[in-house]
Order: structure tokens, then C-alpha cells, then sequence
């Protein structure tokens, strides 16, 4: 993508490498704790619900839902004004934990809160590429 | 604990600079003039100072900026710390400020910030600031401007509550009022909720004027012991109350969006205090942008959950209304230099509780709530304050 490298670049640190890793896989990966069975995302050493450190990476479905946006009308830097009007939001997955994305694959006037939707990956250099979400038909079965 | 600061410290000095666009004054220069303002207030010296609490500047960052202004001031205190809360900083500052004094670490102490976002930063220093508001690997990336992220909230509360962007423009409508009746707030030309709603789209649903003014400037205060306040000059503002509440950082982690920390800030506060929110004539509210204002009120039990749309579209926190808030215009109308906006809440309190708050002065004006947040709603602090010494 032209111009990826002005945007803020994600660094990879020794917790989220694999995180990193898997997405360049297009594999969206986040924590699951092996004691008590809990996700999680961000990566952390321990898990939030029992402290424990035996977390598992697994590969998420994907799927998920709009649980609030936002269309952003004045780009934050330059190297994103290209794409404006273009959707912030956060997306609850399915297996429970939030991440903040982009909605994409349609227009920003088309994303709507609990909107079903499912991750898809966009390469921007390299060594970075990001998971954004675009809408799911209800009922969709998971890759 | 809880009751244990209830009267312990009184603010006795307070001052705003000038603010605005200052370009003929850079960050250090406005919290130094701040600091040299308060104390004359005081009516004390620099040697009288023994504590110095504040925040860093984005536009003259010091490593330890606190050290920095002692080092300026060439005063050379016992207790001497930056704060960095955010827009939660200044009370969560007064909150430390008061428990230094109250467990002897020290007797005077002056809370300073200020900053020149307007005049003093560079482009670069601008576009730091913007990306550092997100997680850099989980947030940042994705293009969220700071509006966006309270966009979110404000959209969830829309969604959850029936909440409109009408009543979200009525909030700075009621800034502006206010603003009018403040000669020094930087904006004061009245609006009107179609203003608002026909300026531009920053961030859905939010428009230019549901967003806070960029500004330069900076405010101290001088806290004091109970005892001591008494042998100064100007009446006594007892701190009565304080309460943090920490949910988060980065707003893709909070665990509700549409109920804040400041619910635990303020319950911690009216404890300490001994009061609710009926109990309260004034409210200074962080409102970095308008549906934060909603939230607070909400948070902090000025009305039930859900109903603070309705709340502000009825006119109730503009000048005459059932709870003035922020009656010297605020972040939206007033004046936001950054991590020192809330200073300004601060010491219209201060203002309006001594009765010197000229043209805006409010008839009944003895106990006041302010309440800062920080980050994407994410670190708040409640300080009641009163004419009284109730301990």
C-alpha cells in the first residue's frame, strides 16, 4: 500500500510477536487461557480472569460484531486522508474480547451498531499486516 | 479510610494567566506567571512553598518537569511531583497535594500546569500527540483522531439510550452561555444547537463545536492545612471531598462505554464528604467534548443513567439552570491548553465559592463538584470543595 509507511506502523514486541506473525499468516490470533478457559486480546503474560501464565495462542474465528463506529471525516495524519470517510470501530469477536479495527468493504454509510461482520487482512508493507473487518452476512459459518 | 481528608487542607491562593492564543508566552513561562499569580492571591513568597505538584507540557516537555519549575523558581521544596492523568490530572494532583499535607510531608504546596498547544507546538510534536493518544500497536494504527474515540462513546450512548446529537450540541450551547458572561474565555459569541449541528463533521456524531478549543495558557493553586489557611488572605476553600476511579487505558479495553470510573470517583467523594449529589450548587465537568458531559452527569448522579440527553436539552447546566456547569465557559468555550484544561474548572470553583466571581458570580454558591477525566474516559478524580470546614 503506498504510503503505509507514514501511517503509524504497529512494532512487534517480544508479547505480540506472534500476534504479528499470524496476521502476516492472515491468521487472526489471540490468547486463551489454558486454567480457565478465558480469551483475550490485547496479548498479556497473564490471563485478566485468574492471573494464570499458561496461555494458549489460537486462531480466532474472525467473526464478529459492531459494537460502536464511527466514520472519521479529517484524517488523523496525512497518510490516511486518502481514505476518508473511513470507519473506526470496535469489534467484539465472537469468542468475546474487543478490538478496535476498520470496517471496510463497503461505504462508511453502510456500517450500522451490531452489524455482523469478519475479519479480512490488508498487507502494508512487509513485516506489517493488519486485521480490519468487512460486513458478514447473519449466519455465516466460520472459516 | 474515606473520611480521612474531609477538611484536612484548604486552598487558599488561586489564578488563571492569561489564555487563549498566548504566542508571547511559551509553556514554562505560563506555569512560572501562573504560579507567581497564585501566590500573590496567597499574599505569601516563594519561600513559603515547601510542595510543588505538576503535570509536563507537550509543547516544553522536561524530563521531570516538576524539578524543572522548582529549578526556575529556584525554590527547592520537600515534595515535588508530575502528575500525568490526563485531563484527570489537576485533581488527582490536588487529591496527592492534599494527602502530602495532611501526612505531614509537607505544608504548602503549589499545583501549576500549563501548556501551548496553540502557539508553542511543532507540527511534529502536534502529530506525536495525536498518535499517543492510541495503543500504538492495537489502537493507533487504524486512523482514530481523539475525537473518534469518544465518537464511539457518544455512539454506543446514542444506541443504548435513545441519546441525540441535538442534545449532545445543547451541552455546548450551555458552554458558550456561560462563556459569554467570562471576559477572559476564548470563545463568547453565543450558539446556537443548529450552529452546532451545521458545523463540520469531525467524527460522527460529532461536529467541530461538540469538540474542545485548542489553546495556550495555565492556572495554579495554593494548598494549604486547615490551620494554616486561616492566616491567610483570602477565605479559605476546603477540599472535603476527593475520589479517584481508574477503568482503563486505551478506550478498546473499557468494560463499558457508556458508564465511566466516574461513578467510583464521585461515590468515593460524596463519602468523604458527606454529602450527594442534591448537596452540590455548582459542578465543573471535564468536558473535552460534549457527550462527556452527558456521561458525568450521569456518573456522578446528577440524573439516572440514560437520562443525561434530556437533562442538558432542558437547560438544566446553563447559566439559572437546576445545576450551573462550568460557569466560566469550560474546555469547550473557555479555554484547553491539554492536561491543564481542568485548572480553569478548579479555580472558577475557587472563584465562585470565595464570591468573587463578578457578572457570573451565582447567587448560592457553598459547596462545588470538579471532576477531571483522563485519556478516552479512562482515569477520573471528583473533588468536592465547600466554604465550610466540616470536618
Amino acid at each position: 500500500m503506498s504510503g503505509a509507511q507514514m501511517k503509524f506502523l504497529p512494532v512487534a514486541t517480544a508479547e505480540t510477536a506472534e500476534y504479528w506473525a499470524g496476521c502476516r499468516r492472515h491468521e487472526l490470533l489471540i490468547q486463551r487461557c489454558a486454567d480457565c478457559a478465558t480469551y483475550q486480546f490485547y496479548p498479556r503474560l497473564m490471563c485478566t480472569a485468574c492471573t494464570g501464565r499458561s496461555l494458549e495462542w489460537v486462531r480466532a474465528s474472525g467473526h464478529g460484531r459492531v459494537r460502536s463506529f464511527t466514520i472519521v471525516r479529517r484524517a488523523v495524519a496525512e497518510a490516511y486522508a486518502a481514505e476518508v470517510p473511513y470507519v473506526v470501530a470496535l469489534i467484539e469477536l465472537d469468542e468475546g474480547p474487543t478490538m478496535m479495527s476498520n470496517v471496510v468493504g463497503c461505504s462508511a454509510e453502510q456500517v450500522r451498531m451490531d452489524m455482523p461482520v469478519e475479519v479480512v487482512f490488508e498487507d502494508w508493507t512487509g513485516d506489517v499486516t493488519l486485521p480490519k473487518f468487512r460486513p458478514r452476512a447473519a449466519g455465516t459459518a466460520a472459516r | 479510610m474515606g473520611e480521612t481528608l474531609r477538611g484536612q487542607a484548604a486552598i487558599v491562593g488561586a489564578a488563571d494567566t492569561e489564555v487563549g492564543t498566548v504566542p508571547h508566552m511559551g509553556a514554562s513561562q505560563l506555569c512560572i506567571d501562573a504560579i507567581l499569580r497564585a501566590l500573590d492571591d496567597a499574599g505569601i513568597g516563594k519561600e513559603a512553598v515547601d510542595g510543588l505538584v505538576t503535570c509536563n507540557s507537550m509543547a516544553e516537555p522536561y524530563m521531570y518537569h516538576a524539578e524543572a519549575m522548582a529549578e526556575y523558581l529556584q525554590i527547592f521544596p520537600r515534595y515535588c511531583v508530575s502528575v500525568g492523568a490526563g485531563g484527570g490530572t489537576t485533581f488527582t494532583a490536588l487529591h496527592q497535594a492534599a494527602s502530602a499535607i495532611a501526612s505531614g510531608i509537607c505544608h504548602t504546596v503549589v499545583i501549576a500546569m500549563a501548556d501551548s498547544l496553540r502557539s508553542g507546538l511543532t507540527r511534529e510534536r502536534a502529530m506525536a500527540m495525536q498518535s499517543s493518544s492510541g495503543h500504538p500497536q492495537f489502537e493507533s494504527p487504524y486512523g482514530a483522531p481523539v475525537p473518534a474515540y469518544y465518537a464511539l462513546i457518544a455512539r454506543a450512548h446514542m444506541h443504548e439510550f435513545g441519546t441525540t446529537a441535538e442534545q449532545f450540541a445543547a451541552v455546548a450551547v450551555s458552554m458558550r452561555k456561560h462563556a459569554a458572561r467570562n471576559p477572559a474565555a476564548q470563545m463568547r459569541k453565543p450558539i446556537s444547537v443548529e450552529d452546532v449541528l451545521g458545523s463540520r463533521l469531525i467524527a460522527d456524531p460529532l461536529h467541530l463545536l461538540d469538540c474542545s478549543l485548542v489553546s495556550d495558557g495555565g492556572a495554579a493553586v495554593v494548598l494549604t492545612s486547615a490551620e494554616r489557611a486561616r492566616d491567610f488572605r483570602q477565605p479559605p476553600v476546603y477540599l472535603l471531598g476527593a475520589g479517584e476511579g481508574h477503568g482503563h487505558e486505551h478506550i478498546s479495553q473499557a468494560r463499558c462505554l457508556t458508564t465511566s470510573a466516574a461513578a467510583d470517583a464521585g461515590r468515593r467523594a460524596y463519602a468523604m464528604a458527606g454529602v450527594g449529589p442534591g448537596d452540590i450548587d455548582l459542578a465543573q465537568l471535564y468536558d473535552c467534548f460534549t457527550p462527556v458531559v452527558v456521561i458525568e452527569l450521569e456518573d456522578l448522579g446528577f440524573c439516572a443513567k440514560g437520562e443525561g440527553g434530556r437533562f442538558v436539552a432542558a437547560g438544566s447546566i446553563e447559566p439559572g439552570g437546576r445545576l450551573p456547569v462550568n460557569t466560566h465557559g469550560g474546555l469547550l468555550s473557555h479555554c484547553h491548553p491539554g492536561n491543564p484544561g481542568s485548572m480553569f474548572a478548579l479555580t472558577e470553583a475557587v472563584l465562585q465559592l470565595r464570591g468573587q466571581a463578578g457578572e457570573r458570580q451565582l447567587a448560592k454558591a457553598e459547596l462545588a463538584l470538579v471532576h477531571g477525566q483522563g485519556g478516552i474516559m479512562s482515569s477520573h478524580c471528583t473533588v468536592i470543595l465547600g466554604r465550610e470546614c466540616t470536618r
